[in-house]
């Protein structure tokens, strides 16, 4: 099967499994809720501290249920020896790999618009000016995270201590990509252009293409057994 | 231990005392830290053999990827060790040297934080081998990490010069260092490489000696 066939064919195999469970939005949409209930009592009422603090809040939200979103990404494929089955897949294993980041970006947009618009409700944000930027630089972050991340959970999903292992291997490296993608998140929250600190930008690129470059050249040795 | 080791460790011994003395004793004051900038002589090269020690990690993790012998897989496995022993000298000496200058143990500097998180990076290598039993295996997840952690080692080492901080930038790049110091740092850091160089040959022998007891137990 072609390399982006096959991508599509994952992809799509992935969404049907969720629009007939429901069970991974439904799940990350109520632990969003408590998370941005959890950041209320951390920070007390005063919401000028909410707002402060609120690029790295939310992108620590996006962490926490992105690792979960990971995790689950090849724990489904345990059921059943599906994993297996993939292996044997036909042609480029490039291509399971392309399937998975894209549907792994997908939920995690998702659940990461679900938060921004929980968050801008409850602490009173104004997000409708910030929307057109935030939108890119949260895909930006995501795709940076989510490249590694899917590499990490296909090491980690057969491993016993996968639940610790994933986060700890997951979080230092990914760091190069949460560092600009909350710092542009700040400069969208404050309705400022991302161009003020292109720096930034070209950072979360580069290692964006960095990180999905060496996950799909390194995912076939990890799915070899 | 070997013939090599043996060897790489009296010079390593007699060069590091050497580098010591010529670092406590014989180099002079800095102008303006005066005699706690000595720290210098053992915090520079530490961190440039833990740098060296990571580029040996990148470069033998795609080795073994590539034609997948052991040996590959040892090295890596080594000098990721003894890569984060050296990081840790580095962050330990880097502490003490910041206490009287500037005043606090830790700050969250972008270097001393990204050379943190770069400790950390290998750490997790190390405890993603432990708790694989399978050494191809193990050798072949270490390797993705060994090779994507090089990537965020170059991020760290550029963090200073992007962002403004604390801590001074590398003397050495700048080329604002004084000859009276170039010399004992450049005895340091050679007695340091070959410490690494001793380290490396004692774990990779300690490493295939291991490896052929269990193969003898499975066989047996």
């Amino acid at each position: 099967m072609n390399f982006l066939a096959l991508a599509a064919e994952i992809l799509r195999k992935d969404l049907r499994i969720e629009a007939r469970s429901r069970e991974g939005v439904n799940t990350l949409l109520f632990f969003s809720a408590l998370l941005v209930f959890l950041f209320r009592f951390a920070l007390g009422p005063t919401e000028a501290q909410v707002r402060q603090g609120a690029p790295g809040l939310l992108w620590f939200a996006f962490i926490l249920t992105g690792l979960w979103g990971m995790a689950r990404a090849f724990q489904i494929e345990r059921e059943n020896d599906c994993l297996e089955a993939l292996r044997l897949v036909p042609g480029d294993l490039g291509g399971l790999y392309l399937g998975k980041v894209v549907g792994g970006c997908c939920v995690m947009v998702a659940t990461e618009l679900a938060i921004v618009v929980m968050f801008g409700l409850f602490f009173h944000l104004d997000l409708w000016p910030a929307g057109a930027r935030l939108v890119p630089v949260l895909i930006l972050g995501t795709v940076g995270f989510v490249a590694i991340g899917t590499l990490f959970a296909a090491i980690t999903a057969h491993l016993k201590a996968r639940e610790v292992l994933l986060p700890l291997l997951l979080l230092p490296l990914v760091i190069p990509v949460l560092l600009p993608a909350s710092r542009l998140t700040e400069l969208a929250l404050a309705g400022e252009s991302l161009g003020a600190e292109p720096h930034w930008l070209r950072l979360l690129l580069v290692f964006d293409l960095v990180f999905l470059v060496l996950g799909y050249l390194t995912f076939p040795f990890v799915m070899e057994d | 231990m070997d013939r090599l080791g043996v060897t790489l460790g009296l010079g390593a011994g007699a060069l590091v005392v050497a580098g010591l003395w010529m670092g406590l004793v014989q180099a002079p004051p800095d102008a303006v830290q005066g005699e706690v900038q000595r720290i210098m002589y053992l915090h520079v090269p530490s961190i440039l053999t833990a740098y060296l020690a990571f580029t040996v990690v990148l470069v033998c993790s795609i080795g073994y990827l590539v034609r997948g012998t052991r040996g590959w897989d040892r090295l890596a496995h080594a000098s990721a060790e003894v890569g984060v022993v050296f990081t840790a000298i580095t962050l330990f000496t880097g502490a003490i040297w910041g206490k009287p200058t500037w005043g606090v143990w830790w700050t969250w500097d972008a270097r001393l934080t990204g050379t943190a998180v770069l400790f950390l990076v290998y750490l997790g290598y190390l405890m993603l081998r432990s708790v694989v039993e399978d050494q191809d295996r193990a050798g072949r997840y270490a390797a993705v990490v060994g090779i994507l952690g090089f990537f965020d080692m170059i991020f760290t080492h550029m963090a200073v010069k992007w962002f403004r901080t604390l801590h001074q930038p590398s003397s050495l790049e700048r080329g604002t260092i004084d000859e009276a110091f170039t010399l004992p740092l450049a005895v340091n850091l050679v007695a340091f490489l070959l410490l690494y160089a001793t380290f490396m040959a004692g774990r990779v022998r300690l490493a295939a000696l291991d490896e052929a007891v269990e193969a003898r137990d499975l066989g047996g």
